[in-house]
């Protein structure tokens, strides 16, 4: 274990942070400790609500206005925890940066990217407006944005989620900082993005040196980029060491778990001689976006003549970055976008354009499930309620003493206690609203499930066990997937085909296991390296 | 930008002639005319005014006059105040109305956006609680409350400020009317104020510029208040609307010469061309002001374009 020393830049000293709610205090961080030395990387990891963020948010004296905190903080041997505005001034955004999870939100809507890259130069007293000005586009080549003496006088929201990430990179670079503090800086990005943005602060940090404290859930990245990791759960580190050590012989339980929590295994593969439930051709959704008065109309083609065939028992998984199209085909399959055109086949039954009267016996077959568990739920029904309301549309003969018994069944069969039907859906946590949202679905015995990204709101070790859920509960019930994702280990232990998607094209599509074990396409190389999978 | 002004007054001109129709017809519905008496005229006197007054055409040709005479800006004779036309009595009474109006605004906007800024920065503290009461009871108490109390205290006791009068809009003379004016106005701007300049210091970006060591007014004002005052701006449109036709009771309260009272006795009287000609003022005023909030918006977000 690494000790403070001289070259300690950073030093949290049993940090506590408190917060006063309705309900009581809540102690989210319980006497914490980490030191970063100038030049290394650190990680922070662990689970939702482990209380990483809020250290660090509370080392730079940014809580929420109820917060509480106790103990030091030391940048250089001096302690900023609880000093004063002004102080804590002169450190943040000069010598301790920080870069955020939100790149979408985190810059001001209403100022020019050149403001708010020079408003932290100028109060520092580095530099003048000019000079400020003439270094912001010089940062933005440095992180790698195109054209940058044109794009430093563009809005944010005229940018990417992934060239929004590098233009905080670019401010937290502007006053040469000895720590940079990353809070989940790719998690709301593409993988390849992700890719390009992890790279680019590798590359920074050793031309520039200065320490990195990267506050992560995803230990991949972990494992790549920093030279020790404090693993923290519920408010406490549990363990701390060189990657690694904490990678190669993990000693506590939690971190164990969390190194075991990627998806793994394969799906077993179904008989050639099952059923086609599935059969869809040349699938293609426009969407038009007027552009005035007597001009041609802008088309986008969202889906592009994409065809595909899903027997009983299968797993289509649909691969794909924000963007592709995954999610428009998935809809446009089960009938529930006007301007699809193409030919499905569902059950040897062709329902290309059905009407709603005709899909209507359908629907109950096939279901859709969705990513956010916390906006897909009403929040003013009980669970009871929310789980059987598709009854009362497809076997509205059912008495409410047999709905109830119905939702029993299905709750147990999501592996959750039945009691909790009648409870509401903010009393939950988001894998177990996923499993009620499942529940939902299964009490009406579907055929086709259609899954969009049922598993990216959740962290790893929840994501496993959803993705186990699903596995058997198709191999029970004899389920048809489309599974959308743009998680390829979540993929890879879901599917037995897989179709990779990029701007409403198909890319590449075969076999789960040729893919991912010989893909030929370079994107697909990419997603995947990108992706930094283990071997399954 | 100019092309987008130029549409938007163009496109007033069906509004307004929409207005002047329903309002010319419906005031018609009303019973009544502008020379009934308790004492009726001799029919030949009431016949010769009637003449003179266009009334004893069909109401279709009556419609067709006014709306001939509007569009060369001539609102006609007023049928109660006989020496004066309209466009006289608006002449004298809209300036001082305007000026009335948009002091009480830019004090509303000015104070309430004060107290507001300062509530939402004491969150759920005491400073956060009187305000917000205060503006509670800014809302509740009408004016007509306010305006004597005021006159009783500056005025009669103290002495300091007159208690009525107009004065050729002397600084003394506007300083109670303008205040019980805005009153109910600054209550309403600091609670939205309060409210979005709270939402506003919990965003992310604010939050970047408070991790970037940034100074307290370049957090609060340059990257919190910009966003937060939008909704105000929304607010500008129907405020002015209320300011300059609710100034009935304080020009009546405070004897104050402009446009609100013709508003009453206008109707009233049946003064048919009074009436008419206020509501024309008046749509005209929202319509301006919609359009001064809606370029205030793009200039202040960037995000909105008219192009």
């Amino acid at each position: 274990m690494s000790k403070i020393n001289e070259n300690t830049v950073l030093e949290i000293d049993n940090l506590k942070v408190d917060f006063e709610t309705n309900t009581g205090m809540v102690h989210a961080v319980k006497g914490v400790n980490i030191h970063v030395d100038s030049g290394e990387t650190v990680a922070i990891v662990g689970e939702s609500g482990s209380g990483k963020s809020q250290t660090m948010m509370a080392a730079m004296g940014l809580l929420a206005g109820n917060g509480i905190t106790h103990g030091e903080v030391r940048y250089r041997g001096e302690n900023i925890l609880g000093s004063s505005i002004r102080k804590l001034n002169k450190i943040r955004g000069a010598k301790v940066t920080m870069i955020f999870q939100e790149p979408m939100t985190s810059l001001d809507p209403l100022y020019t990217i050149e403001r708010q890259l020079c408003e932290p130069m100028v109060e520092h007293g580095e530099y003048t407006w000019a000079s400020a000005k003439k270094r912001a586009v010089e940062l933005l080549e440095l992180v790698g944005i195109p054209e940058p003496a044109r794009k430093v006088k563009a809005y944010p929201y005229e940018m990417s989620g992934g060239q929004r990430q590098r233009v905080m990179i670019a401010m937290a670079l502007a006053n040469d900082p000895d720590v940079l503090i990353a809070d989940e800086p790719t998690t709301a990005l593409d993988v390849t993005t992700q890719a390009q943005i992890l790279e680019l602060m590798a590359d920074l940090q050793r031309r520039l040196g200065m320490a990195v404290v990267f506050i992560t859930h995803d230990l991949a990245i972990v494992e790549r980029i920093s030279d020790r990791v404090y693993v923290m759960k519920s408010g406490e580190v549990v363990e701390e060491g060189p990657t690694k050590e904490i990678f190669g012989q993990p000693k506590h339980d939690y971190t164990k778990m969390l190194l075991d929590a990627e998806p793994t295994g394969l799906k077993s593969m179904v008989p050639d001689s099952n059923p086609i439930v599935l059969d869809a051709e040349k699938v293609r959704v426009e969407f038009e976006t007027e552009t005035g008065f007597l001009k041609p109309n802008h088309v986008l083609r969202a889906v592009n003549d994409i065809s595909m065939e899903v027997r009983e028992g299968q797993t289509l998984g649909i691969v794909g970055e924000s963007g592709s199209g995954k999610s428009t085909l998935g809809r446009a399959v089960l009938q529930l976008l006007p301007n699809a055109s193409g030919r499905v086949v569902y059950q040897g039954n062709d329902i290309t354009g059905a009407s709603k009267k005709k899909m209507r016996p359908l629907r109950k077959e096939m279901q859709l499930i969705f990513q956010d568990p916390f906006g897909s739920l009403s929040p003013r029904m009980t669970v009871g309620q929310i789980i059987t309301e598709g009854l009362l549309v497809h076997e509205p003969q059912l008495s409410a003493k047999e709905r109830d018994q119905r939702a029993i069944q299905a709750l147990e069969e999501v592996s959750m206690d039945p009691a909790m039907r009648n409870r509401y859906p903010h009393e939950f946590s988001g894998g177990q609203r996923q499993r009620i949202a499942i529940a939902r679905t299964m009490i009406l015995n579907p055929k086709l499930v259609v899954l969009d990204e049922p598993t990216s709101a959740l962290d790893r070790t929840v994501q496993k066990q959803v993705v186990e859920l699903l596995r058997n509960l198709q191999k029970e019930h004899g389920l048809t997937y489309l599974f959308i994702s743009h998680d390829l280990a979540v993929v890879r232990a879901m599917s037995d085909t897989v179709m990779v998607m990029q701007k409403g094209e198909v890319v590449e599509k075969g076999l789960a296991e040729e893919i991912f074990s010989n893909p030929k396409e370079e994107y697909t190389k990419e997603l995947i390296a990108a992706a930094a999978l283990k071997p399954a | 930008m100019l092309r987008y002004v130029l549409s938007r007054l163009l496109s007033a001109i069906p509004t307004l002639f929409l207005i002047i129709t329903i309002s010319f017809f419906l005031m018609r519905v009303a019973p009544g005319g502008p020379f009934d008496l308790e004492r009726p005229l001799e029919a030949k006197v009431m016949e010769n005014l009637n003449k003179i007054y266009n009334l004893d055409k069909s109401l279709w040709e009556q419609y067709l006059i006014y709306l001939k005479s509007v569009m060369s800006g001539d609102f006609g004779p007023s049928f109660f105040f006989r020496d004066f036309s309209i466009n006289e009595l608006f002449a004298q009474s809209l300036p001082i109305s305007m000026q009335l109006g948009l002091s009480a605004l830019a004090l509303a906007l000015a104070v309430g956006g004060f107290l507001g800024v300062v509530a939402a920065l004491r969150q759920n503290k005491s400073v956060d609680y009187s305000v917000m009461a205060a503006a509670t009871l800014g809302v509740t108490i009408p004016n007509f409350v306010v305006a004597p109390i005021l006159t009783l205290i500056m005025g009669v006791h103290f002495g300091w400020l007159p208690v009525g009068g107009w004065n050729g809009g002397a600084f003394v003379n506007m300083v109670l009317p303008v205040v019980t004016l805005a009153l109910p106005q600054i209550a309403v701007v600091a609670r939205l104020t309060r409210g979005s300049m709270i939402e506003a210091l919990r965003s992310n970006h604010v939050r970047t510029a408070r991790a970037y060591g940034l100074s307290g007014y370049t957090v609060v004002v340059v990257h919190a208040l910009r966003g937060a005052i939008l909704p105000v701006v929304s607010y500008l449109g129907p405020a002015a609307a209320a300011l300059l036709t609710g100034s009935v009771v304080i020009e009546t309260i405070f004897g104050i010469p402009g446009i609100g009272r013709y508003f009453v006795q206008g109707a009233l009287n049946r003064d048919y061309t009074l009436v008419m000609g206020t509501v024309v003022v008046v749509a005209c005023f929202v319509i301006i002001f919609n359009l001064i909030v809606d370029l205030l918006y793009a200039m202040l977000d960037p995000r909105v374009r008219f192009d």
